[in-house]
């Protein structure tokens, strides 16, 4: 196994997949659209294979970059292809491997047109996604995090609700915007490093004065995708005229990206600047927290609702990045694998019902329980994990979370703890006006339960975050041996010695800020 | 023994995989069955694992596998049983075996059958794993499972609005509490390091004097982790500010309310304290606050009790009020007072529920206790026990509250600290009106004229056997559990509760308990007696006095009957200025400010900017030369300037 190389395949598969059902054009529709969507499922669960026979063979002690590759790839411009994981991107590798099938499995009867070019922006995307996880380049990184805007753009421009083009102009322009000033960043360190290599730009200490503005740039560029408030209000409307398994993927997996590149990039590349920047995140990390839970509250459009949650629980992951604790970021990382299933989930629910009803409305439901007890079951349950009930992965990231950020703050950690009551408040709410209360609408009393493909995309959603939140610690050990890495190196650069900033002062510096804030 | 507490905290939760996975397909019956039989099943060990541990002074601590690992945090799934979680065992598994049998018979024909007994069987689990909790995580874990189940079972009829609106108000309102109690964790995690409660008891008494900084200010490290639990205890256990929730939460059926909202979930909040004992034993205040929270907590609810007209809320009120009792006698260090005192109120509290819920079912469903009456010839039964559950409520000499709430008082008084003092009027003064109103329902209830229309009365009927034995059995535990257990949960000579109680030596107070004056001892058993005649001759001599009274003091009259005021208030206060909150950030927040300075705007600019810039484009050759030559002016002159 050792002499494949196992991450590459894995990556280009589903672009193989897409060539495949790119040259099937030219039958008839409808043969071509049941060949596109089997070679999709298959392709995307053969890749989905791959991940987990890299998940087997990962090990998980060793703190370094695994399954790497890696040769000249503009060689006059020292550019490199180069791919490894290690701890941190492994859970995102899987969790995208695993979100994919489930799209496409769930678009299977709800998408009736191009059916052949949807098919093929899902697998291009997991070949981005997975790449863009896996990039130990960073110009190869920058493509591959800005290739994913554009499958993205697409799903919503052309399959999406009928405001779709302003909503997808709006997710592409405050993304593309973000990401022009990581380009730029990404510039320089070329130039300072003497070329793009992400390990070797790893171990290059930068200027604290310079590192500013490089965090700067990053940030301009995560901050958005993740989205942090105020840079959130793109999600809402992108994923209100999104298809069902576009708002899966957007949420799943793209809000994720921001994330990785914190862990990846911000804290180890610049911990001064972080440390510097901390109390700022965490400031905006709790307004996005209680804020966009207040908002929530006030929403009549279901997928709006579930928009604004996931940026209250991406609050959370920023907090627990910048805790810069071993509970923080392993937090982090638990609660953005655990949104990813939760919100897909979610999202999903909304789906079951919009196929049938073809309303987002709130309004428009009440009484599913009647008609519909498999799916109000799976819907309570997601609710519950959402919620951060124990017992579901949701709780044991927030939960982590809290405890990474406690320590460096009661107060920010106290009011993210008020989330719990806010996020339980629309939680149920929502879930109260759809599925309980009398059926007075009449058109839903012919609904039909769960069909069987309905239920097999939720099953592995269901176990996913009932395992993890009974047992997580498959998870856990797959990241502690990076994370600590990250934590160490960062502790490292902060030591009172030669860096800037003692670690401590950052600390108060951060209680300040954040008395300040309140 | 391991494979035994193993099965016996299981077999709850397989019962409920079994009426929910097959409920639906092998009917009613079926679903009753399976989880009544494994709920027995439960009992039986637990009894047996009583005797065997509790009673033979031993303990067992069984880890199942890890949960949580991370650096130093270390969380495990496990059972620890001694004799504080062996009690909590037995009065669980007996009342919820009860509440299982009598469920047959009372929601018999309800659509739901096997959701309604699989989520009592989810129920019990949770809070069997609740009570053996090796360690915090896990007992929250218990904790929020038992606090879901709350929430499905009051909202179990989702189809009216009002259950509803009280299952999210339960979920809310502990969640509440739930905050105090996560941070608490956190402290706790922070200063120990580890979860388990043996491992930080051991090493409590080094940190006693250590200082926590939270919110910028130099607490009491052992205080404020206690007070931050003690939130949490708060919420689950309604107290004052807290306990809004519990008697909405009656919109569930009433085998509910008997199991969850009187006998065990919401004594949860008093086994933690219970549970805790060390760590409050060095937090002083903490436990002037408990006493005094508890004090106040008794009081208002037996007041609010006085003038309640729905038999269910007159019972809830009652439970808030009971649980007031215990949190005042575990803060004076009298943990065991209080968990004899939860024992004994968990018989006689489920028994008045589901005698409450025998009367709604002979009087088709109406809960009014002024549209009740002259009705105990038809339901002798349920009469019979309804009198065994007030007088053992009330205190009434020889049944069980009276030995618990007497050694309860005594520690108040012995405790010898102002508080205590404080709290024992509070208890007094409680324990008249606790009477008073026991005899109000019962009278208006079962005596005088019917004053229920003739189809409900045509319709009465006493309830089938199904139901009755429970009752019966809960009746018997009312009657003796109080004398059977003295000598062994407050006995002077006990070592019954060995290292699962712990106090310090200079604030034992049990043993100074039993040498308190005469008075003392008998003062409640007198204060009952009085409170039971003021009701004698409200309700049944001189029947006009109640209506004067609330008429001449309409003020007081409707600020108990309002409950205090706390839902308006906290409507005002909360619900609505949320609402508010969040519409406006979307509306003004999101939509004006960012959208329209951010990408709105920004398209504005451009979309105006542009128009602007294109009318440059004039077509006329001279407006293109005068540019440029403006243009060759500005460079040269650059170039000369610098």
């Amino acid at each position: 196994m050792a002499s494949l190389p196992l991450l590459s395949m894995t990556i280009f598969l589903p672009l193989l997949g897409a060539f495949a059902i790119f040259f099937n054009w030219g039958q008839s529709g409808l043969v071509q659209a049941k060949n596109a969507r089997w070679v999709a499922l298959w392709t995307s669960l053969v890749t989905l294979g791959l991940t987990v026979i890299l998940w087997y063979n990962f090990n998980a002690d060793s703190s370094s970059f695994q399954f790497e590759d890696k040769f000249q790839w503009i060689p006059i411009m020292n550019v490199g292809y180069h791919v490894g994981i290690d701890g941190i991107s492994l859970p995102f590798v899987l969790l995208s491997a695993l979100l994919i099938p489930i799209c496409i499995l769930s678009s299977w009867s709800s998408i009736q047109e191009r059916v052949s070019e949807y098919m093929i922006a899902f697998l291009v995307m997991e070949t981005l996604l997975i790449g863009m996880f896996s990039a130990l380049d960073l110009i190869l990184f920058y493509l591959f995090f800005e290739g994913v805007l554009i499958p993205m753009f697409l799903i919503i421009g052309i399959w999406g609700g009928p405001d779709r083009v302003y909503a997808a102009f709006k997710f592409f322009l405050y993304t593309l915007l973000g990401s022009v000033l990581m380009l730029l960043a990404i510039l320089y360190i070329y130039f300072e490093v003497g070329g793009s290599d992400i390990p070797l730009a790893l171990t290059t200490p930068f200027d604290p004065a310079v590192q500013i503005w490089l965090w700067l740039a990053f940030f301009a560029s995560f901050a958005v995708k993740i989205p942090m408030w105020p840079f959130h209000t793109w999600l809402p409307d992108a994923h209100v005229e999104a298809p069902t398994a576009g708002s899966v993927i957007l949420a799943g997996i793209l809000l994720k990206m921001g994330g990785y590149g914190f862990i990846r990039f911000s804290l180890p590349m610049f911990p001064e600047a972080s440390a510097y920047f901390a109390p700022m995140v965490f400031t905006l990390s709790i307004i996005a927290i209680v804020y966009t839970s207040l908002v929530a509250l006030a929403q009549t459009d279901m997928k709006k609702l579930i928009a604004y949650s996931s940026i209250a629980h991406m609050g959370f992951v920023t907090l627990g990045i910048f805790s810069v604790d071993a509970q923080g970021i392993q937090g982090a990382i638990t609660q953005m694998v655990s949104h990813g299933l939760i919100s897909a989930a979610l999202f999903l629910c909304v789906g079951v019902v919009y196929d049938r009803v073809h309303s987002r409305e709130i309004a428009d439901y009440g009484g599913l329980v009647y008609i519909m007890p498999r799916y109000a079951t799976v819907f309570m349950l997601f609710i519950l994990a959402s919620v951060g009930l124990p017992g579901t992965s949701g709780f044991i990231g927030e939960f982590l979370v809290l405890l990474g950020t406690y320590q460096v703050s009661t107060w920010a950690a106290t009011l993210a703890a008020s989330g719990m009551v806010l996020g339980a408040a629309y939680a149920l709410w929502l879930y109260r006006r759809v599925v309980f209360g009398a059926l007075i609408h009449p058109n839903l009393k012919l609904l039909t339960d769960l069909s069987w493909r309905e239920k097999l995309i939720f099953s592995p959603l269901v176990a996913g975050v009932l395992i993890f939140g009974i047992y997580p610690i498959p998870l856990l050990r797959v990241m502690e041996a990076a994370v600590a890495n990250v934590i160490d190196q960062y502790n490292l650069a902060l030591d009172p010695e030669d860096g800037i900033l003692d670690r401590n002062k950052a600390l108060d510096m951060a209680r300040q800020d954040d008395k300040e804030a309140i | 023994m391991e494979i035994l507490a193993i099965i016996a905290v299981f077999s709850p939760l397989l019962g409920f995989l079994g009426a929910g996975t097959f409920g639906e397909k092998l009917g009613d019956r079926f679903s009753q069955i399976v989880t009544c039989g494994l709920m027995g099943l439960s009992t039986l060990l637990s009894i047996y694992l009583f005797y065997k541990l509790a009673l033979g002074e031993r303990t067992l601590s069984i880890e199942l596998f890890t949960w949580i690992q991370v650096e130093f945090l270390q969380v495990s799934w496990g059972l620890q049983l001694d004799s504080l979680s062996l009690v909590m065992m037995g009065v669980v598994t007996i009342v919820s075996l009860m509440v299982h049998l009598y469920s047959v018979g009372y929601m018999d024909g309800d659509q739901g059958v096997p959701r309604f007994m699989g989520y009592l069987s989810l129920f019990t689990f949770f809070m069997l794993i609740l009570v053996t909790a090796p360690n915090l995580l896990q007992m929250f874990f218990g904790w929020e499972g038992v606090g879901l189940c709350s929430y499905l079972l009051i909202g179990f009829w989702y189809n009216r609005e009002s259950a509803n609106e009280a299952a999210i108000k339960a979920f809310l309102v502990n969640r509440i509490g739930d905050i105090g109690f996560v941070l608490g964790i956190l402290t706790i995690f922070v200063m120990f390091g580890t979860l388990d409660f043996t491992a930080f008891f051991d090493i409590l008494e080094q940190h006693q004097t250590d200082s926590f900084r939270f919110f910028g200010v130099e607490f009491h490290a052992l205080t404020l982790a206690s007070m931050l639990l003690f939130i949490g205890a708060m919420g689950k256990s309604a107290q004052i500010g807290l306990h809004t929730w519990l008697p909405d939460a009656m919109e569930g059926p009433t085998p509910v309310s008997a199991l969850i909202h009187a006998a065990t979930m919401v004594t949860a909040g008093v086994f933690m304290v219970v549970r805790l004992s060390p760590l409050l034993e060095y937090a002083p205040f903490a436990r002037e606050f408990i006493t005094l929270t508890g004090g106040v907590t008794a009081l208002m609810a037996a007041t609010i009790a006085c003038v309640q007209n729905d038999i269910k809320r007159i019972i809830a009120y009652s439970t808030c009020s009971q649980l007031g009792y215990m949190f005042m006698a575990a803060g004076l260090s009298g943990y065991s007072a209080s968990m004899f005192h939860l024992t004994t109120h968990a018989f006689f509290k489920a028994l008045l529920f589901l005698g409450a819920g025998s009367v709604i079912h002979a009087m088709s469903d109406e809960q009014d206790i002024q549209k009740m009456g002259g009705i105990w010839k038809f339901i002798p039964v349920t009469y019979t026990v309804m009198w065994i559950g007030s007088l053992a409520l009330m205190g009434f000499p020889f049944f069980s509250g009276f030995y618990s709430k007497d050694i309860i008082l005594e520690v108040d008084w012995a405790s010898g600290l102002p508080i205590g003092k404080l709290a024992f009027y509070f208890g007094l003064t409680a324990a008249i009106l606790t009477a008073f109103y026991s005899v109000r329902l019962i009278l208006l209830t079962f005596h005088g004229k019917s004053r229920a229309d003739d189809t409900v009365m045509g319709h009465i009927h006493e309830s089938p056997l199904v139901m009755l034995l429970p009752l019966v059995v809960l009746a018997i535990g009312s009657v003796f559990a109080g004398y059977s257990l003295d000598k062994l949960f407050v006995g002077e000579e006990t070592t019954f509760w060995g290292n699962a109680i712990f106090v310090l030596p200079q604030d034992e107070v049990i043993s100074k308990a039993h040498h308190v004056l005469p008075w003392v001892h008998w003062s409640p058993a007198i204060m009952g007696f009085i409170g039971m005649i003021i009701g004698y001759v409200f309700y049944e001599r001189l029947k006009e006095l109640p209506a004067q009274l609330s008429r001449s003091f309409k003020g007081i009259y409707l600020f108990l009957y309002h409950k205090w005021y706390f839902d308006e208030l906290y409507d005002k206060l909360f619900v609505n200025s949320s609402l508010k909150l969040g519409k406006v950030l979307w509306e003004e927040g999101d939509q004006e400010i960012i959208d329209g300075l951010g990408p709105n705007g920004f398209s504005t600019v451009a979309y105006v900017g542009g128009g602007l810039l294109s009318r440059l484009q004039t077509g006329y050759i001279y407006h293109y030369a005068f540019g440029m030559f403006i243009g060759i002016v500005f460079i040269v002159g650059w170039y000369f300037w610098l």
